[in-house]
């Protein structure tokens, strides 16, 4: 299933500088791996040794907050828009 | 620029505005039992909005009114992450000063409803743009309606650092009867550490200045500052020590602070504790850090799940 993952300026740096990447996957976690296996580190900018979304990060599918969708088994409509976001606001061009 | 802690305390008497600053100082008993020197946390969320910058709020806000920059009705503009939206809507609803904040979409709901329970009005920007997307939204209105907004700015407003030059620092000087050796904060605007800085350096004491370890992390109100947009008011060389806090152990921290000293602190707080934690293994004395807000404010985030 292909998705867009749009990322704040603190995490282009693991993308190789781009606000948005291509990925496939029916989960979340599906859809990280699938970034991280073209742009290795970055799950681990994410997701926290317990495997678990980071708590200072927040990640919408669509208008929804994935942590109430299940986290990371959060399921990916096709075309689905993901948006990775600070839960805190600091500052990043 | 004339202000003064005297002239501030005077347009401000009789309100709720005169319980701004003088907040507590309290000793870490747990946290720093096993060091050699102490560290004391000054407790900013007994201002009355809540946080430090109450302070700077209130100190831009009556900089403003002497400058006559908020006559014929002009609304007072700022961007923030929310502190100090929450602080300006609380001084302007005092004031008589119509409020309008700038703060990413998606943060904590909890300072967006505070800052408009005390009537302010919010405009959101992109969250993926963060603080700096606010501040990019704000300089835009400033500029484009100069007649309808006095743009406070407290990344550059020298009213920011001055309030904490002349009550903060003067507060710690006071509270520890001149014995604090060292003074750690986090930079966000930097207005603290500028602030306490230019009242405390002069008098011996070394300053240390926090920042986030990552451009990515949950230090609210905290910059990274190798990537984001440099305050105006920023110099690298206020400080005598520069320590980059990473996210994860901060936070653990911060809810040490609440099951072992009994404070209910922000992300920030649990940071500043753990710099000066580290500055105080090699460098012992009487360390003060500064606590910017507390915990309630991130109830909703997953800081406390």
């Amino acid at each position: 299933m292909a998705v867009t993952v749009r990322l704040p300026g603190s995490l282009r740096d693991a993308v190789g500088g781009d606000n948005k990447v291509s990925a496939t996957g029916g989960t979340l976690e599906e859809v990280f791996a699938d970034i991280d296996r073209r742009h290795p580190g970055f799950r681990a900018r994410v997701v926290d040794e317990r495997g678990r979304l980071v708590t200072y990060v927040n990640v919408y599918i669509g208008e929804d907050d994935a942590r109430s969708k299940g986290g990371l088994a959060a399921e990916i409509p096709e075309g689905a828009e993901v948006m990775v976001i600070p839960a805190m606001a600091g500052g990043c061009r | 620029m004339s202000l003064t802690a005297e002239l501030v305390r005077t347009r401000v008497r009789g309100t709720i505005l005169e319980r701004v600053g003088d907040t507590p100082l309290v000793p870490l008993r747990a946290i720093a039992a096993d060091l050699p020197g102490e560290i004391w946390a000054k407790l900013e969320s007994f201002n009355p909005a809540g946080s430090v910058k109450d302070r700077a709020a209130l100190w831009m806000t009556v900089a403003a009114e002497e400058g006559g920059r908020l006559r014929g009705g002009r609304r007072i503009l700022d961007a923030t992450s929310g502190n100090t939206g929450v602080a300006l809507a609380m001084v302007g609803a005092v004031r008589g000063h119509a409020v309008e904040i700038v703060m990413p979409d998606k943060v904590s709901i909890e300072r967006r409803r505070m800052a408009a329970a005390f009537g302010a009005t919010i405009r959101l920007t992109d969250p993926l743009e963060g603080t700096d997307g606010a501040i990019r939204e704000a300089r835009r209105l400033a500029a484009e309606e100069s007649a309808r907004y006095a743009y406070v700015d407290q990344y550059s407003n020298p009213a920011n650092p001055l309030a904490h030059e002349l009550t903060t620092g003067p507060e710690i000087w006071a509270q520890t009867e001149g014995r604090v050796t060292h003074f750690v904060a986090g930079v966000g605007t930097s207005g603290t550490v500028m602030g306490v800085s230019a009242a405390l350096r002069p008098r011996g004491v070394r300053i240390v200045a926090a920042q986030p370890a990552e451009p990515l992390h949950g230090l609210e109100g905290w910059k990274h500052m190798p990537t984001a947009i440099r305050p105006p008011i920023w110099d690298e060389d206020a400080a005598d020590v520069h320590l980059m806090i990473p996210t994860e152990p901060a936070l653990e921290m911060t809810h040490r602070l609440a099951r072992e000293e009994g404070i209910f602190s922000g992300p920030s707080g649990g940071a500043a504790v753990l710099a000066a934690l580290r500055l105080a293994q090699s460098e012992p004395g009487l360390v003060v850090a500064l606590i910017a807000d507390g915990g309630e404010r991130y109830l909703s985030t997953a800081l406390w799940e």
